[in-house]
């Protein structure tokens, strides 16, 4: 564990990037195969399952160290983070051990099938043999909350530069369904076999914001399509079976099962990247139809006849079992069509439209049309771009509709976890509703760390009261909170939510008498809604 | 009988001897415990501090501030009570100040740690019968790297930087952090440079007869080429401005307390974050406490709330009070501190 908890405290001390890397190809070097496996799997968000409850945990490091329940609460209110709290206020270890990563996590694994005496008696030993840092990842890994500072992409580069392979060949092979218990070191990253999976999806190609229309070049370069508000997608059919992925790598197959119909009207061997959007009459639903799909594992008829939902195809990787990623877009996109233009129209899967333009104007215009259309403005794509793995600049751009804003009074603060731990970050914002103010939504982000720092100071200042962790403030500041969407709902008193609320701006010019009013939002509801 | 000491929007008082203890607005007569600017503040007629405490402090207040001294362990009476001085290992010269009034004595702890930096007066118990503390890092998730290991964790760092040919810029309060830290490095690594804030106040402590490393102090003329690898010593401040860009692409440390907390260190976005502070960690204050013999506690600054309520569970007599002091900034970089 020694190896794996200095190789954290590099990455998770550093901000420069090539520092994390270095620490990281370093680490692929040397670690033993079955630690290397399982940091490829804690890095890619595939943690073990949690065999022990938090609570649990709190009680035995609190009786271990001899406090009281309610220190470790304080405590823990303090420090935001519930393995650190623990790794910080045990008692030094009695020992030291040398086992490694895979060793603890197979120790976590076998806790599952111990009775709580055993547990307990293990898990105390464990804290015992460990310095703070590692005590904090082991208990990191026990509470399933396993999460560190660096992102696939440059732990995939690290991985590239360790075994001299390609960025993007590992990338496709760390995606789909392994788990360091149905596969190896040797299978999965030096075995050349990324077709060992049929269900393994392509990692996807994602477009960065349009910084501007001049520098694209010719019009009749690029493809302009709806970008529409759904879940991206990647339908996968080989075998005779299909698999859905989501840009997160959850597999979403059975959440959406009228796309099982597609095997009888799509040849074996395709792979389709789209959204799934709730679909009716020709139109996207709202994204709140959608909404109400996911995060159900099995899906009642009502529901399927209130919200079906489709395949809105953008793009064909996968023809004929051959990968064409490396084909140019049209060519892809001429392929997509005729296979979609051979489904029926009762099958649930459409072509996204090409959006015609013959200037930059005229897609501006067409822009303007994106609400009403219930698109979150358009994507353009190179015509003659290849199909690039992860978040890449120059072929493809998303151009977003300007987000809606409202004018809102800071009404309640409460302190952040984490990176965030004792600092005020997550606040309510209220409207004004005649001379009352009427909380209608929460923003966490949009700030700069000083004006966190700012507002923390504030609100220490003038809590007027506190309900546990939450401060009520004097109605003061103004922020200007942007989001993408507006919904009635019937469970918020306001009547309203928002999707994705953040703060845009801090109005310090603005007094609180002029922030915006729950009529203003009706408003915005009856238009958008 | 009446308390000893009373607590006044001024700050601490004693009504038997007519003076005050670090207050925040002016009095006449303030008695000092250390020369931090929470505790030392400008505008009082007349200050007592130690000798050792007293250069700093005359330093910052200006020429005008009328200081007077005594040694610690010195009693002096003053109006019907007893005055004395007792070593408070915070910084050089720091005090914690014992007040006797008809036999009973009460303790201002100033601001305090229990183990030794190598640089500071030894913390000294002080029988007493109430004990008036700070309790910064009053929680039991702060508990200190042992100073052999600190030492060893800076000089690693320092030396691995200066093999690679980079600075190691480190931040760190100018009175106090700073000169511990100047003691605890190995200074055969390569040269140490200052901040004009640290060194203004070397010059002071070197003065009054305190060996330090040499430094060399960078003003504007300095070309920082000239000294490769070499230590930066700089306030808090100083690190986030323009000034610490001549120093290219240098490895960053802080060195406080708050470095015990993750969020803390990672907010910091500093390369590293040393865990070393001038104050009692969690076993630290709870052994200071009991080793006064004290039934009567009041906590002052920190995590007031939870400490006393821990303090009442072990039986003392146990009380908050709302002061102006800071303790050790955890957020703003305050680089008077």
């Amino acid at each position: 564990m020694r190896e794996f908890a200095a190789l954290f405290a590099r990455i998770d001390e550093s901000t420069k990037t090539s520092v994390k890397v270095a620490a990281l190809a370093a680490y692929f070097q040397t670690a033993p195969d079955e630690d290397k496996l399982w940091t490829v799997a804690l890095f890619s968000g595939r943690r073990p399952k949690r065999t022990i409850t938090a609570t649990k945990l709190r009680v035995w490091a609190a009786e271990a160290a001899g406090l009281p329940d309610w220190l470790f609460e304080e405590s823990y209110g303090i420090v935001g983070d519930l393995a650190e709290t623990i790794a910080l206020i045990l008692p030094p270890p009695s020992g030291q051990s040398d086992e490694g990563l895979t060793h603890w996590i197979n120790r976590i694994k076998t806790l599952s099938a111990q009775d709580e005496d055993t547990r307990r008696t293990g898990i105390l030993a464990a804290w015992d043999v460990m310095p703070t840092a590692e005590r904090f990842l082991f208990t990191k890994l026990l509470t399933g909350g396993f999460r560190v500072g660096v992102s696939q992409k440059l732990m995939t580069r690290a991985l590239a530069q360790a075994t001299g392979q390609e960025e993007a060949v590992l990338t496709h092979k760390l995606m789909g369904k392994w788990t360091p218990e149905t596969t190896t070191w040797t299978n999965l990253i030096e075995t050349d076999d990324p077709d060992a999976d049929l269900s393994r999806p392509y990692p996807f190609y994602l477009a960065y914001g349009l910084d501007g229309l001049d520098e694209l070049g010719p019009p009749s370069d690029w493809n302009a399509e709806r970008k529409w508000d759904g879940i991206r997608g990647q339908f996968i059919l080989r075998g005779g079976e299909h698999h859905l992925w989501s840009r997160g790598e959850d597999l979403m197959t059975d959440r959406f099962p009228e796309l099982a119909q597609l095997r009888d009207f799509l040849p074996d061997g395709t792979v389709i990247d789209g959204e799934i959007l709730a679909f009716a009459d020709e139109m996207p639903l709202s994204f709140n139809a959608l909404q109400s799909r996911i995060g159900r594992k099995t899906v009642p008829k009502k529901l399927l006849k209130e919200a079906p939902v489709i395949l809105m195809a953008y793009d064909l990787l996968e023809h004929d079992g051959h990968d064409i990623r490396k084909l140019a877009f049209r060519t892809r996109r001429n392929r997509l069509k005729m296979l979609v233009k051979e489904t029926p129209d009762t099958a649930p899967i459409r072509l996204s439209a090409s959006v015609p333009f013959a200037d930059w104007d005229a897609l501006a215009t067409e822009h303007d049309r994106s609400r009403e259309l219930h698109a979150e403005g358009l994507m353009l794509k190179r015509k003659d771009s290849p199909y690039l793995a992860g978040r890449k600049r120059g072929d493809w751009w998303k151009w977003k509709v300007d987000p809606l804003t409202v004018d809102a009074v800071m009404i309640y603060a409460q302190a952040g976890h984490g990176r965030r731990a004792n600092l005020f970050t997550d606040y309510t914002f209220a409207v004004w509703n005649g001379n009352e103010l009427t909380p209608f939504t929460k923003a966490y982000s949009g700030l700069t760390d000083a004006e966190f720092r700012e507002i923390t100071a504030w609100v220490r200042k003038n809590t007027l009261q506190k309900f546990g962790p939450v401060r009520q403030v004097t109605p003061h500041h103004v922020f200007e909170i942007a989001f993408e969407g507006i919904q009635a709902s019937p469970r918020h008193k306001s009547g309203v939510a928002l999707r994705f609320p953040r703060m845009l701006r801090w109005r310090k010019d603005k007094p609180v008498s002029e922030a915006n009013t729950l009529n203003d939002l009706k408003t915005m509801l009856a238009t958008y809604g | 009988m009446a308390d000893v000491l009373t607590f006044t929007d001024r700050g601490i008082y004693c009504p038997a001897g007519d003076f005050y203890i670090d207050p925040w607005l002016p009095v006449d007569r303030a008695l000092i415990t250390h020369g931090h600017a929470d505790h030392a503040r400008p505008g009082m007629r007349s200050y007592l501090a130690t000798h050792a405490a007293a250069p700093v402090m005359q330093h910052r207040l200006g020429d005008d501030a009328r200081i007077a001294t005594l040694d610690f362990g010195e009693v002096r009476r003053i109006g019907d009570a007893e005055v004395s001085y007792h070593p408070a290992s915070h910084v050089p010269g720091s005090a914690q100040i014992k007040v006797t009034v008809k036999g009973e004595s009460w303790v201002v702890s100033g601001d305090y740690k229990t183990i030794s930096d190598g640089l500071s007066e030894p913390f000294e118990p002080v029988a007493c019968h109430a004990f008036i503390t700070e309790c910064t890092f009053g929680l039991p998730v702060f508990s200190w790297t042992p100073q052999a290991v600190l030492t060893s964790q800076i000089n690693d760092w320092w030396a691995t930087n200066a093999a690679a040919g980079r600075f190691s810029i480190l931040g760190a309060y100018a009175l106090g952090k700073a000169q511990r830290l100047l003691r605890t490095v190995n200074p055969d690594i390569g040269p140490i440079l200052t901040h004009g804030a640290i060194e203004n106040t070397n010059d002071v402590l070197r003065a009054q007869g305190i060996a330090l490393p040499d430094t060399i102090r960078v003003t504007p003329e300095t070309n920082v080429k000239d000294h490769p690898g070499a230590l930066v010593l700089a306030t808090p401040g100083a690190m986030a401005q323009p000034w610490a860009r001549q120093f290219g692409r240098a490895s960053t440390a802080f060195a406080t307390g708050w470095m015990a907390l993750r969020g803390v260190r990672r907010r910091r976005a500093m390369d590293r974050g040393f865990v070393v502070s001038d104050h009692a960690d969690w076993d630290g204050l709870n052994t200071a406490i009991r080793a006064t013999g004290a039934e009567k506690v009041f906590v002052t600054h920190g995590y007031t709330g939870p400490f006393r309520r821990w303090l009442t569970d072990q039986g003392f007599d146990a009380h908050v009070v709302s002061t102006e002091y800071s303790g050790e900034p955890a957020e703003t970089a305050e680089d008077t501190i």
